[in-house]
């Protein structure tokens, strides 16, 4: 097996991700590549936020994100358990239109107590992304 | 209805007539599960519920971040509708999160927001998240909120169509 393409922490975040009941109401999943992951957010009615234009609800944009962001820094860490979030912050960039979402996240530091982490999501082109978040992480398992 | 146009209060008289309406029109809201319950010039209030499939940490209980990001994108946008005299829509532009404390497992909770600026094309807004009272702080959050232009030929709270 390629040690470069093979994480171990990615069945743990598939795990984690299938026993938190939230992630499942939203519908996401996540596909692992070595420290890198791709999560996507399949198109359902339910994720709708306005029914006269037809665009996803900035909420479920940014719940995904957060959980992506969440995901990536457990991915890339010897946590035994996901972060905990101090806050985050949503730009809202383009409409999010009736379609799958996808999303990546890069974390900008990991630091003992905390983690800097960015966000974003698009559809159809990764350079217009729809939203994009800055979010901090406590990474101290006290 | 109110039909004084210069009443402050007008948009706010409108939205608490439709308040079932403006519960019941949005998906995702309706799939989370919160409601507005008061709507006062510029500043709404609401109930988020906690329920199992709201979750973010299994071993705990606690609702995630996320159902409480949309709880207060959601107050802050209609709160900058409360705070207008003619009917206008906002979109979010950005909006600020933090997670004062973990939400308890099985209790509700209650969403405050206020949009305390409106200038021509912006609005701004700050909102908390707590149990009960204002001093058991989930969440706060502030937030700019773009102003929809109206749409060509929709309908003024007085029946007018607007250009």
């Amino acid at each position: 097996m390629n040690p470069d393409l093979t994480n171990p922490r990615a069945d743990e975040v598939d795990a984690i991700l299938r026993r938190i009941p939230f992630a499942q109401t939203l519908g996401m999943r996540c596909e692992v590549l070595g420290d890198e992951m791709t999560a996507i957010l399949p198109f359902q009615e339910k994720l709708i936020g306005n029914v006269t234009i037809r665009a996803l609800h900035g909420g479920a944009i940014a719940s995904f994100l957060e959980l992506t962001a969440m995901l990536q820094v457990f991915l890339i860490s010897d946590m035994p358990r996901p972060p905990k979030p101090m806050n985050i912050t949503i730009d809202y960039l383009r409409q999010g239109h009736a379609k799958d979402l996808y999303a990546r996240a890069y974390v900008m530091k990991m630091g003992r107590r905390m983690a800097s982490v960015r966000a974003e999501a698009w559809q159809e082109s990764r350079a217009d992304p729809v939203s994009a978040i800055v979010a901090h992480f406590m990474v101290a398992q006290d | 209805m109110n039909d004084d146009k210069n009443d402050p209060d007008r948009i706010a008289a409108v939205m608490r007539e439709h308040v079932g309406l403006m519960n019941s029109a949005v998906p995702w809201g309706n799939e989370v599960g919160f409601e507005v319950t008061r709507v006062e010039q510029g500043h709404v209030w609401g109930r988020q519920p906690w329920a199992e499939n709201l979750v973010g940490d299994p071993d705990t209980g606690v609702i995630h971040g996320g159902v409480i990001t949309t709880f207060l994108d959601n107050l802050s946008g209609m709160a900058c509708t409360a705070a207008m005299t003619k009917l206008r829509f906002v979109a979010t532009i950005d909006l600020r999160i933090d997670y004062m404390r973990p939400a308890e497992k099985g209790l509700e909770i209650i969403g405050e927001a206020e949009c305390y600026r409106v200038t021509k094309s912006v609005c701004f807004t700050r909102a908390w998240a707590y149990h009960e009272t204002r001093d058991r702080l989930i969440a706060t959050s502030a937030g700019t909120f773009a102003i929809n232009k109206p749409r060509f030929g929709s309908q003024s709270p007085q029946g007018k169509t607007q250009a």
